[in-house]
């Protein structure tokens, strides 16, 4: 029974730890192309859920039609906050521009929970509820959609960076700016881009986890777990993101099923990951994918 | 769409420099009244020693200038007959011109075949005529094709390479090369001018090639300009200089230590009628 348990929980680890993976991914594509730690990762999501919630909910349109809607206006958004916020910051010290992140963390915090109120809301519901039988174990369709989103996602963003010319693009230029101007590209173009794109990915999870636990400011803690996750992986590896995501995820339901069966400490699930983090640094202080720089001997 | 009509009377030179100069951190004085031409389909090399502005003068009409906080702040350069100063390098890299800077600077978390995709970022032509000219680059330099790993493990050679086939893969009109021997054995260096002397031949690809190397670089060159502390000292066809005394005493002499033309009487004296 307990065995049946901790399968249950580490499915639950996977998943969830797949959906980190997405968000901790869209944190290292800004990362990486524009050198911005965005602490405002978790609340991409929080925008992107209460915007399709809203279109579904309070303007009455069909869920087809309100998702990709949440894209297009995500896709604004991210462009929108590039350029008005953060170009104006290119060339400030780190610091300044964390500070700002920071402050649009809080701010998208307050203005969501001033709009929509402070209370969970539920989405209409999509997939039906009753849980299906999956290799002996009980999972919700909404899981299973998650798992099969976030593999997706990932599928996209790794043909997305192989193949595709503006991918190329973003990884020359986070190589090295000038690198990338002496080939053509526009530096400009690229940053805008990567907020976009992390913009709508991360709005994507958060309607994924929004439709399975409901929408409300809750969903902004998405972005601090992310940071575990990345910093498990590498601050600049997109493959360290998932493997750190997965990690995170595993490690929060196995800590909570431990915690269950023999220690009754409680809630010890949410800080264990981070305990896992110091011990990382402390063996590979940058991230297990993190990069060093080529050397040729 | 077809080609616009010839912009270009048949004498006026593919790339002109008028008098420019630069100023970088809007305080640096770097070049000081720089001149120079480039015609349609020759190679012009660009000599002299370190720290003369050399790389500053390409940098100016790439426009990559403006990624390190520099200016040209006087003068104009002219390319197929438009004004290219202070233009934006995606704008430069769209009309034809392609820079190779200084230390190769391929991307080296990448492929080969990566880099050079990346290097037909601006074509618009599709991915047969792309796919086509990766062969075509693969012919030139076959080596590069062995390779699958990333970039930054290749050979100091075979990274310049690929920095020059990345730049063909932008279809240019002309190519800066910023001293491609630098660190190459001199069999590579033979071997990589032999290539560009043949690219200006096969391809029609004009060259303002930068070098140190004053013996190689006028093997190849049609033209030469010898450039010191930001201003062009002398220039010349390729035999003019080859067999210049000055030329042949500190840039072509065995004798290791290179003086300025700075010191040198004969050289004020020419300089009058320059
Ligand atoms: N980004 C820069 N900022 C300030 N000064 C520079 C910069 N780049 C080059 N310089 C200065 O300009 C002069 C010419 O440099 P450069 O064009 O690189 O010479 P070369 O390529 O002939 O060796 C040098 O004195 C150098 O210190
Ligand atoms: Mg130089």
């Amino acid at each position: 029974m307990s065995g049946n348990l901790l399968t249950q929980l580490l499915l639950n680890g996977l998943i969830v730890g797949t959906l980190y993976g997405v968000v901790a991914m869209c944190f290292v594509l800004i990362y990486k192309s524009t050198q911005v730690v965005n602490f405002a990762q978790g609340e991409f999501l929080l925008i992107g859920a209460w915007t399709c919630w809203w279109l579904v909910v309070e303007a009455g349109l069909p869920f087809w039609f309100s998702f990709p809607l949440t894209f297009v206006f995500m896709m604004v958004f991210g462009i929108a906050l590039q350029m008005v916020v953060l170009r104006p910051l290119i060339g400030e010290p780190i610091i300044s521009v964390i500070m700002v992140t920071i402050g649009m963390s809080l701010f998208f915090q307050s203005i969501t929970k001033w709009i929509f109120g402070a209370d969970v809301q539920p989405f209409p519901e999509i997939f039906p509820v009753k849980a299906v039988d999956v290799f002996g174990l009980q999972v919700q369709p909404a899981y299973l959609m998650s798992l099969v989103v976030s593999v997706l996602v990932m599928i996209g963003f790794a043909w997305f960076f192989k193949y595709s010319r503006m991918g190329l693009a973003m990884r020359a230029t986070a190589f090295n700016q000038q690198v990338a101007q002496s080939l053509g590209i526009s530096v400009k173009n690229v940053f805008a881009m990567a907020w976009a794109i992390s913009a709508m990915v991360s709005a994507l999870a958060g309607v994924v986890v929004g439709m399975v636990n409901g929408v409300s400011g809750a969903l902004s803690f998405f972005g601090i777990k992310v940071f575990p996750a990345v910093i498990v992986g590498g601050l600049d590896s997109i493959i360290g993101a998932i493997v750190g995501g997965l990690i995170i995820g595993l490690l929060e339901n196995f800590a909570e099923y431990v915690d269950g069966q023999w220690l009754h400490l409680g809630n010890l699930y949410t800080v264990a990951p981070f305990y896992v983090l110091i011990i990382i640094l402390m063996i590979k202080p940058y991230g297990l994918f993190g990069t060093h720089k080529i050397e040729r001997v | 769409m077809a080609e616009p009509a010839l912009k270009l009377a048949p004498e006026e030179p593919l790339l002109s420099v008028n008098n420019i100069e630069v100023v970088y951190d809007d305080v640096i004085l770097v070049l000081r009244g720089v001149s120079l031409e480039v015609p349609k389909g020759k190679v012009v090399t660009l000599l002299g020693p370190n720290g003369a502005g050399k790389s500053t003068t390409l940098k100016a009409i790439s426009g990559l200038l403006a990624t390190e906080d520099g200016e040209v702040t006087r003068g104009s350069i002219t390319f197929e007959g438009e004004e290219i100063a202070n233009k934006n390098p995606e704008d430069i890299v769209r009309r034809g011109i392609f820079q190779v800077m200084e230390g190769r600077r391929i991307v080296e978390d990448m492929t080969c075949l990566e880099n050079l995709r990346l290097g037909a970022f601006t074509r618009r032509d599709g991915g047969a005529a792309i796919r086509n000219d990766i062969d075509m680059v693969y012919n030139y330099f076959p080596r590069l094709k062995e390779r699958t790993g990333m970039a930054g493990y290749l050979s100091g050679g075979e990274q310049q390479m690929l920095a020059i086939g990345r730049a063909l893969m932008a279809r240019p009109k002309m190519i800066l090369l910023d001293e491609p021997s630098m660190g190459l054995s001199p069999l590579l260096v033979k071997e990589v001018f032999g290539i560009i002397e043949q690219l200006c031949h096969d391809l029609g690809i004009t060259i303002l090639l930068v070098e140190q190397n004053a013996r190689m670089a006028l093997k190849v060159a049609d033209f030469g300009y010898i450039m010191e502390s930001g201003k062009i000292m002398l220039d010349g066809a390729k035999e003019d200089l080859i067999n210049n005394e000055d030329v042949k005493e500190f840039y072509l002499g065995g004798d290791k230590e290179r003086k300025s033309f700075k010191n040198l009487k004969s050289y004020k004296r020419r300089k009058r009628w320059l």
